[in-house]
């Protein structure tokens, strides 16, 4: 990206579901422009029949075997969980009226 | 502090006195204990200690000593875990606001194999804010200081890690490393560090940054201790599907007969600009030093190296973004108070709840992924790391090890670099390389700048010869033990 066409901070602030407050969007959109400045040199790169590498090394087809284990329970689960009822996770409403 | 205390003896000759009646565990437990209480409200490299749990375990260690049963050469030995490693029923805030009050439902695999030795796991240390960083700055719970020069930072992102044994809180502590974290803190702070190859230690219980990258791994005051506590937490585990199946040899054991010199890579892309005259002189010294022993030194090309900074923050960031998705305000300890819908939850709990280096790498992920740059940032960045992963290919054809620095200046000093991204990430810039090419890499100190801060030398390794690499870096590190020089405190 360049200068004439700048990060999109509201846009990339919703899709990472990150609120940001007036200042972060400042810092941010300056700061990240630098960055992907800085990120133009792979722009310039030739790799046309190169392979890309998700893993140094890749491993394929892990499978566990297909016994049940014991997992936690729902007292243990939801030990950490801001705010639960009865097993559950309590979330605000989430179907519009 | 008298010299004579057990807290600046090595892991290797705690273990020997452990055997010989000299200590117990819990009198070592104890002396660790008053060192943190005497030390950490300037190092502050711990972020909890639970003394009662750290006893207990020694005391366990003490009575299974005395019924004749040892369950390995670290039984007995406190551990100190990263703040991002798994132990069960201790906390886990990874230093973010974000996980304050989270407690492990289950331990991380190496903190199994660690309880099966029998170390006394204790402590959990500070680092950057899920592990992005390179100076320990960016902890919710402040940073922690470099213990030579309590001025400066003790690099990162596991500077706890690093700092705790220099300052000889800990004979032992586990890092992670995803471009650095471990090797850099450790040059920085004058102790041991590695990176082992990815696959080698199980990531399973590790709370994730960037998981095709990231990497558990020891440190110590010597590549002896960093053997053993290496051998300890190796090996395939079926809980992490990219664990590799690989047989592991008594690493410690092995130091004891050393190869035949062999040939180190000196590549002229890390040899460049940007280096302190320092950083240089002691690595000089260093290559000196190995040609003495008998080693051949020979200049290579890694020519893809100056991509290795724009590719690892395309490929790291992406999937931070992706693995931190799970900080949802919905099943970890915090949530915004002024939520009132779902996307709120996620929104606004993410806002309050990560710092600006986490909020700065998120956003760059989802970025880099996005519709319409996918193709440019993320497919591109993974085609680059392939031409870096087949330079170190091409050069391991010709030599056992590289040699590098491992960072390119000294500790520096708190809010030099935070301002500014980019200059932190060139403070990796020797190190991330590795990451990308999946090698294990280990920092051992190298002696120290005339102001008395630490310098670190690298070596990286072939793939999975993790041994190769251990005795190489002993070959060097049994002459000098600049790790075992205590700073001041």
């Amino acid at each position: 990206m360049s200068e004439d066409a700048p990060m999109d901070i509201d846009y990339v602030a919703n899709l990472a579901r990150i609120e940001l407050s007036d200042e972060e969007k400042t810092t941010y959109q300056r700061q990240l422009g630098d960055v992907l400045k800085y990120f133009e040199k792979l722009q310039e790169l030739e790799v046309d029949g190169v392979e890309p590498t998700a893993h140094a090394f890749p491993r394929h087809n892990v499978w566990d075997k297909d016994e049940s284990k014991q997992g936690f329970s729902a007292t243990e689960a939801l030990k950490n969980a801001p705010q639960s009822r009865q097993d559950q996770v309590v979330v605000p409403k989430v179907i519009e009226e | 502090m008298s010299p004579d205390s057990p807290i600046f003896k090595t892991a290797t000759e705690l273990s020997a006195d452990l055997t010989a009646g000299k200590i117990s565990s819990v009198e070592l437990t104890r002396a660790m204990i008053e060192r943190v209480e005497t030390v950490d409200e300037k190092v502050h490299a711990f972020l909890h200690l639970d003394q009662e749990d750290a006893l207990a375990q020694a005391k366990a260690s003490d009575e299974r000593r005395s019924k004749g049963e040892c369950l390995s050469p670290l039984d007995g030995i406190p551990v100190g875990l990263k703040d991002v490693i798994s132990v069960k029923d201790q906390p886990l805030t990874a230093a973010s606001k974000i996980l304050e009050n989270y407690r492990s439902p289950y331990d991380a695999t190496v903190t199994v194999k660690l309880k099966e030795a029998g170390a006394v796991v204790a402590g959990r240390l500070n680092l950057d804010e899920f592990a992005m960083g390179s100076s320990t700055e960016n902890s919710a719970y402040g940073p922690t200081r470099n213990p030579w020069d309590l001025e400066r930072v003790p690099g990162g992102s596991s500077g706890g890690s690093s700092a705790a044994v220099a300052a000889r809180e800990v004979p032992l502590s586990l890092g992670s490393d995803t471009g650095g974290s471990i090797r850099q803190p450790a040059s920085l702070c004058g102790v041991v560090g590695m990176k082992p190859t990815y696959g080698m230690v199980s990531r399973y219980g590790l709370a994730a940054f960037a998981s095709s990258l990231d990497q558990i791994g020891p440190f110590s005051t010597t590549v002896e201790d960093a053997a053993l506590l290496l051998e300890t937490i190796s090996g395939h585990d079926p809980l992490d599907s990219t664990s590799f199946p690989k047989d592991i040899p008594s690493y410690s054991g092995e130091l004891k007969n050393p190869a035949q010199p062999g040939v180190i890579g000196l590549p002229k892309e890390f040899f460049g600009p940007g280096m302190d005259d320092e950083v240089r002189a002691k690595v000089d010294q260093t290559i000196e030093h190995y040609r003495s022993l008998g080693y051949q030194t020979k200049e290579v090309s890694l020519p893809s190296t100056d991509l290795s900074i724009p590719v690892y923050y395309v490929i790291a960031t992406a999937e931070a973004s992706s693995n931190l998705a799970r900080y949802d305000g919905i099943r970890y300890t915090s949530r915004s108070e002024r939520a009132q819908n779902a996307i709120d939850v996620y929104a606004k709990s993410r806002g309050e709840g990560f710092g600006s280096e986490v909020k700065r790498r998120c956003l760059l992920g989802a970025y880099g992924l996005s519709s319409g740059y996918y193709d440019a940032y993320y497919l591109r960045a993974q085609k680059a790391r392939t031409l870096i992963r087949q330079d170190f290919e091409r050069v391991f054809k010709e030599v056992d090890a590289v040699l590098t620095p491992t960072a390119p200046t000294p500790a520096f000093k708190f809010g030099e670099k935070s301002e500014d991204p980019i200059s932190m990430y060139l403070s990796d810039i020797y190190t991330i390389s590795t990451n990308l090419a999946g090698l294990p890499g280990i920092s051992v100190p190298c002696g120290f700048t005339q102001s008395g801060l630490p310098v670190g030398m690298q070596l990286i390794g072939q793939a999975f010869e993790e041994s190769k690499l251990l005795n190489i870096a002993h070959a060097y590190d049994r002459d000098h033990l600049y790790g075992r020089q205590a700073p001041n405190l």
